[in-house]
């Protein structure tokens, strides 16, 4: 070796731990989707492959349903929630610093921090108290929850993007004549488009996994696949949440991947 | 204002900050620039001509004065509603869109009928030499070739004016030689009105028609390149472009007298009190000791340039003079350190400058 510079890659026994540690990280999930292919009735005793697991969850309709609803409710907070979070975002980059923009910023992103349970049960006594007044039930206050716990989701990259962007782009179109809707239209929106991306995608994952605060927030017959999982764990536990799950992870997987893509062929 | 000016400035100020801690990047300037003309803001970083860049591209509005364009006062009008365009610094490209794409953008978002557009793209790529590039992203390009995509863009509108700042300073010393005779045969061919912001000297007097030179927020001079170099009205504007020398004097009728005692003929100099003599190092001989009306000299150093060798002097009383000497075929000037030697101005070489 040449130089002597420090690699935390050489020292003694990396290769060993980072080895431990993918199997941590790795290795439930890829029982999960082993056992999801058991032909027995149990979740942890192998009694040899089948797809059969995969067919009764398809077929069942509460599944379905459940299915449905979560991703009614991911797709609707996705888009709620990336275009408050753009809105945000250019509001806080997009313009002269000024007073408070600190306790702003720090505002927007509180809810990573409240305890996931605070919020839900705040969000209970809240919505009982509207619906207590105006009579009005229905799927809007769930939606209306996960959109607001995804807007510092959805808010982080893209206000990251925007940062990272040429000022005098936006310059250059006021100079050739656009005006500032123009401007945002041709030249903001395209480039911050991976950041918006990323944010929806974001939350769309927070959304569609969450069970805490929907768990408080849904009524009667408003489960979401998370919250109907977790009502079976209750009851008898078959490898077919093996195989709701490992649809779930192939569904994450595969928007992980269509983002990559994405963001890499714009740049 | 007359029916020739392009654009005018009228007690432009520009301060930045607030009370007592403002500073003002733009400290009254007024200024008329011509129809047609090569027009070249040179100043030293933080002298205020970007800021009055900014001010007539409308990214800027001023603390309190008037900008005018084609008489009409345009001082708080938006940028986008401004016929003029701007190329800039960092040519700001957009990276989204294709080569051709940014040459017709401002054309696009005027509203001009597609066919339109894409005349006008084509004949604009073929007069900066990229129609080849047309359908290439622009970070696919090399410096130059960015460079000119940006002048394409600004040009493509028919802009009344158009504003270039520093556009040359990322590019290598060949490439910007290359560039600022491009960018002379373009205004020549286009007959726009150039608005070039610059802080090399070098490039003002080469491509300019005429020249504002600013220092401190004020406009110093203004003037074709020739009268900006040999009649420079203070000794900033002396220093700043070019090199030169400066004498001490004390004035007297029609001439100036050195702290030596030698006589500077001045032909309508009068009156008395200090004043500072101002001469050019190429207007500077060298002569014999005994030539009568020569100054006496210690030659210091000698510097070899290649085409000209520096001789740096010094006179009795200690002051510095440098005179540019033609190098001779040997590359030898014949002159030792020490030597004691005579000198004189050309005639009419000698100037008076404010300090």
């Amino acid at each position: 070796m040449a130089t002597k510079t420090f690699s935390v890659a050489k020292l003694p026994g990396f290769t060993t731990t980072a080895i431990i540690v993918f199997i941590a990280l790795y290795l439930p999930i890829f029982t999960l989707v082993a056992y999801s292919f058991n032909a027995s009735q149990s979740v942890a005793v192998w009694g040899g492959f089948s797809w059969d697991w995969y067919g009764k969850a398809w077929a069942n309709d509460q599944v379905k349903d459940a299915t449905l609803r979560s991703l009614i409710i991911a797709v609707s907070a996705a888009l709620i929630s990336t275009a408050v979070a753009t809105m945000a975002a250019l509001g806080t980059t997009r313009r002269k610093a000024f007073k408070g923009q600190t306790f702003i910023y720090v505002m927007i992103n509180q809810p990573l921090m409240v305890p996931e349970i605070v919020t839900a049960v705040a969000l209970l006594i809240m919505f009982g108290i509207i619906k207590q007044a105006t009579g009005i039930q229905g799927l809007g206050y769930v939606i209306f929850a996960h959109a607001a716990f995804c807007i510092p989701f959805a808010y982080l990259p893209i206000r990251a993007r925007l940062e990272g962007m040429d000022l005098s782009l936006e310059t250059a179109a006021a100079d050739l004549y656009a005006t500032p809707w123009q401007t945002f239209r041709h030249v903001t929106l395209p480039l911050l488009l991976p950041g918006v991306i990323a944010g929806a995608m974001l939350a769309f994952v927070i959304s569609l996994d969450d069970v805490v605060i929907t768990e408080f927030v849904k009524s009667g017959g408003q489960d979401t696949l998370p919250t109907y999982m977790l009502g079976q764990m209750r009851r008898q536990l078959t490898p077919e949440i093996n195989a709701i799950s490992s649809m779930l992870l192939a569904l994450t997987v595969v928007l992980l991947t269509a983002f990559f893509l994405l963001t890499r062929k714009n740049d | 204002m007359t029916q020739n000016t392009a654009v005018e400035a009228r007690h432009a100020v520009k301060a930045f900050g607030q009370g007592d801690n403002a500073v003002r990047a733009l400290d009254d300037v007024s200024i008329e620039i011509r129809k047609g003309e090569f027009f070249t803001l040179l100043g030293p970083s933080g002298c205020g001509k970007t800021t009055l860049l900014r001010l007539i591209a409308g990214f800027e509005m001023p603390t309190s004065g008037t900008i005018l364009l084609d008489g009409q006062d345009i001082t708080y009008l938006p940028p986008n509603q401004r016929p003029v365009n701007t190329v800039f610094q960092s040519y700001a490209l957009f990276p989204h869109l294709t080569v051709a794409q940014n040459v017709g953008f401002g054309l696009q978002m005027q509203g001009r009928p597609k066919a339109e557009v894409k005349e006008t793209v084509a004949r604009m790529l073929a007069l900066v030499k990229l129609e080849p590039m047309a359908n290439r992203k622009t970070s696919q390009l090399s410096g130059g070739q960015q460079q000119r995509v940006a002048l394409a863009r600004a040009l493509a509108p028919k802009p009344k004016v158009l504003l270039l700042d520093e556009p040359l300073s990322a590019l290598d010393l060949k490439l910007r030689k290359e560039m600022q005779i491009e960018l002379k045969r373009l205004q020549t061919e286009t007959g726009i009105t150039f608005v070039f912001v610059t802080h090399d000297q070098e490039e003002a007097l080469t491509m300019s028609d005429r020249i504002g030179v600013m220092s401190a927020g004020k406009l110093q001079q203004i003037g074709a390149p020739k009268d900006i170099y040999t009649r420079p009205v203070n000794r900033f504007v002396a220093s700043f472009i070019g090199e030169t020398n400066f004498l001490p004097a004390t004035a007297e009728a029609g001439a100036a007298r050195l702290a030596t005692g030698d006589l500077i003929d001045l032909p309508g100099l009068a009156g008395s009190g200090h004043v500072t003599v101002t001469v050019r190092p190429e207007q500077v001989r060298l002569v014999e000791t005994t030539d009568p009306g020569a100054i006496a000299a210690t030659v210091k150093s000698m510097v070899y340039f290649g085409t000209d060798t520096h001789c740096y002097m010094a006179l009795k009383d200690g002051t510095e003079v440098v005179a540019r000497l033609q190098s001779p075929a040997t590359g030898e000037a014949g002159l030792q350190q020490g030597q004691q030697v005579g000198l004189r101005f050309a005639p009419g070489a000698a100037q008076i400058v404010e300090d």
